[in-house]
């Protein structure tokens, strides 16, 4: 009990040690008169660099990390299994396929448009994962079912770039698949703030049933506690956190997949427990990532999910050859 | 008063084949009964049918009287514990929280309270704090046997819980079993030992292709018509120091 609690809190206290970092490092130098100027009036030059650059943009990079965390956490759970995360199942795909579309469409004058089709693409996958999840029970098989999910989004999103007409279009297709937090704002961060809520409280709900079904599915089925009911709160936060995820951020890999491996053992393995802890180190992570990305002297600004994945997928590997030694995978 | 178990002229299908074919079978209060019978029997799914985890073509299964099909979630929870054969644990939880898993109505602490007390009931204790994926098979069985206990239901489900045991740990966990009837409890245990089946329990029940080839006190149940017609073996009953003994070989030699 403590000791979750001082993980929790060490987490926290961490996101806050790279908020402030990322609030005084960036592209504009500032002295520390002008930080003192910043935090005296906001409306300041200085002001407008901290608080309507770095902090929306710092708060977005926690809130996408943390719902990425959250799901990978939730769904890691639901399918007892170390490799799944929005991306793996089509999620992140189909959010990225509706907001591809509506970019080439022309959404993207219209603002919360692109944002909006991404969350839908998003629900649907959800939905489209529980209709499945209620007809199949094997974990394996909602597995499989996901990857032709992603597979056949990513086919379509091709196809989207294939018969664009406008090169423009598709180049900001391509800026926005590539995941990012540059240049978001507060309004940003009141898209996915409340998703990430939403989720938060639907997930918690599940908590409970994901512990249970560390048991295996027929002993859990018959624990007394709903897994039907647990499965549909799990994938509805999996898919509304990864939904908000991607309208905001484009799609970031690889969040999802490791937070939940760095804080696992930690909790000693609890799906349940893991939930907070692992949105906590999503965001940290994401926070830091973006913080590197823009501190990397690039002439173009490297995009977050480059990064990420850049760095995540050896680090990942890493993880799993450690893990699969201890602990099979 | 009702039986804490009956299982009805249940027929059950799983894709085309017919699993269950006009399966009955109750137990009551205080009675400890095996279900023996070849691979593919119907024995994994009559536990499953009792419980409400394989759907029914026709028959009812009930839980204290009570189809369970009418049974919320919870009621079923309370009133069967169900330990499976598969004996497979996600996570590397400590022992101790696998066990409180058996109590999910409970608080956080009542839970481990009872948890504690099953794991030192199956000669667990010690083992509270560890890792289950560090565990030996015969380790996690004990393990999830403690979890079935701490659920505390009238009737519990066993299948096949001593498959991949050494001799101690089989013994051991047909010794807690045995003791949950003479507490009062109901416990319906699929096995393949017929030795031990003979001497732990109160009946046998004797499956073959689905149906119910008899019914009766153990050593009456595995008679030598049974175990040739059923079992495929020319076997004699010894009775030995502690108990029947089964010596038997096989009838048709391949």
């Amino acid at each position: 009990m403590n000791r979750h609690l001082s993980l929790n809190l060490g987490l926290a206290a961490a996101i806050l040690l790279a908020l402030v970092g990322a609030a005084l490092f960036g592209e504009t130098a500032l002295s520390a008169a002008q930080y003192g100027q910043a935090l005296a009036d906001p409306a300041s030059g200085p002001g407008e660099v901290l608080w309507q650059v770095r902090a929306p943009r710092a708060i977005c990079a926690l809130m996408v990390g943390a719902a990425l965390g959250l799901a990978g956490a939730v769904l890691q759970g639901l399918l007892r299994n170390p490799l799944a995360d929005p991306g793996v199942l089509g999620v992140s795909a189909t959010a990225a396929l509706g907001a591809a579309g509506a970019i080439v469409l022309g959404a993207a004058a219209i603002p919360g448009l692109v944002e909006s089709a991404a969350l839908i693409g998003a629900a649907l996958a959800g939905l489209l994962l529980v209709a499945i999840a209620a007809r199949v029970r094997a974990p394996e098989a909602l597995i499989l079912f996901g990857v032709a999910l992603s597979s056949f989004a990513g086919a379509l999103t091709a196809l989207i770039f294939n018969l664009s007409p406008s090169p423009i279009a598709s180049a900001e297709v391509m800026n926005w698949l590539l995941g990012s937090v540059q240049n978001r704002s507060w309004i940003d961060v009141a898209w996915v703030a409340p998703a990430l809520a939403v989720a938060a409280v639907f997930a918690a709900g599940a908590s409970p049933g994901l512990r249970m079904l560390t048991l295996g599915e027929e002993a859990a089925r018959a624990s007394g506690l709903s897994m039907g009911r647990m499965r549909v709160l799990a994938l509805i936060a999996s898919a509304v956190a990864a939904g908000a995820a991607v309208a905001v951020a484009g799609v970031i890999g690889f969040v999802g997949l490791a937070a939940p491996h760095l804080v696992r053992a930690a909790v000693r393995g609890d799906p349940g427990r893991l939930l907070l802890p692992s949105a906590l180190a999503g965001g940290l992570m994401l926070v830091l990532a973006d913080l590197a990305a823009r501190l990397m002297p690039t002439d173009q600004e490297l995009k977050l999910g480059v990064f990420t994945a850049l760095v995540g997928a050896p680090l990942f590997a890493l993880i799993a050859w450690r893990a699969a030694r201890e602990w099979r995978l | 008063m009702s039986a804490l178990l009956e299982l009805d002229s249940v027929v059950a299908r799983m894709g085309a084949s017919t699993v269950l074919d006009g399966v009955s079978v109750s137990v009551g209060a205080g009675e400890l009964v095996a279900l023996c019978g070849p691979n593919g029997a119907g024995k994994s799914s009559a536990i499953r049918a009792a419980l409400g985890l394989t759907p029914l073509q026709s028959g009812a299964a009930k839980l204290g009287g009570e189809d369970v099909r009418r049974l919320s979630e919870r009621e079923r929870g309370t009133r069967a514990a169900y330990l499976p054969q598969e004996r497979h644990i996600a996570w590397n939880l400590p022992a101790i929280e696998v066990a409180a898993l058996g109590a999910p109505f409970l608080t956080g602490d009542a839970a481990l309270q009872r948890a504690r007390a099953a794991l030192d009931e199956v000669g667990a204790g010690h083992l509270a704090e560890r890792g289950v994926a560090e565990m030996s098979g015969g380790e996690r069985a004990r393990v999830l046997l403690a979890r079935a206990l701490v659920v505390q239901a009238p009737l519990l489900l066993a299948d096949e819980p001593i498959a991949g045991l050494d001799p101690d740990a089989q013994l051991l966990v047909l010794e807690r079993l045995r003791a949950r009837a003479d507490a009062g409890g109901g416990v319906l245990v699929s096995l393949h030992d017929l030795t031990l089946a003979a001497r732990i329990a109160d009946r046998v029940v004797v499956l073959d292709a689905g149906r119910v080839v008899v019914d009766a006190a153990p050593v009456e149940a595995l008679s030598s018509d049974v175990l040739r017609s059923v079992f495929g073996l020319d076997g004699v009953w010894v009775e030995a120091s502690d108990g029947p003994l089964l010596a038997a070989r096989r009838l048709l030699q391949v």
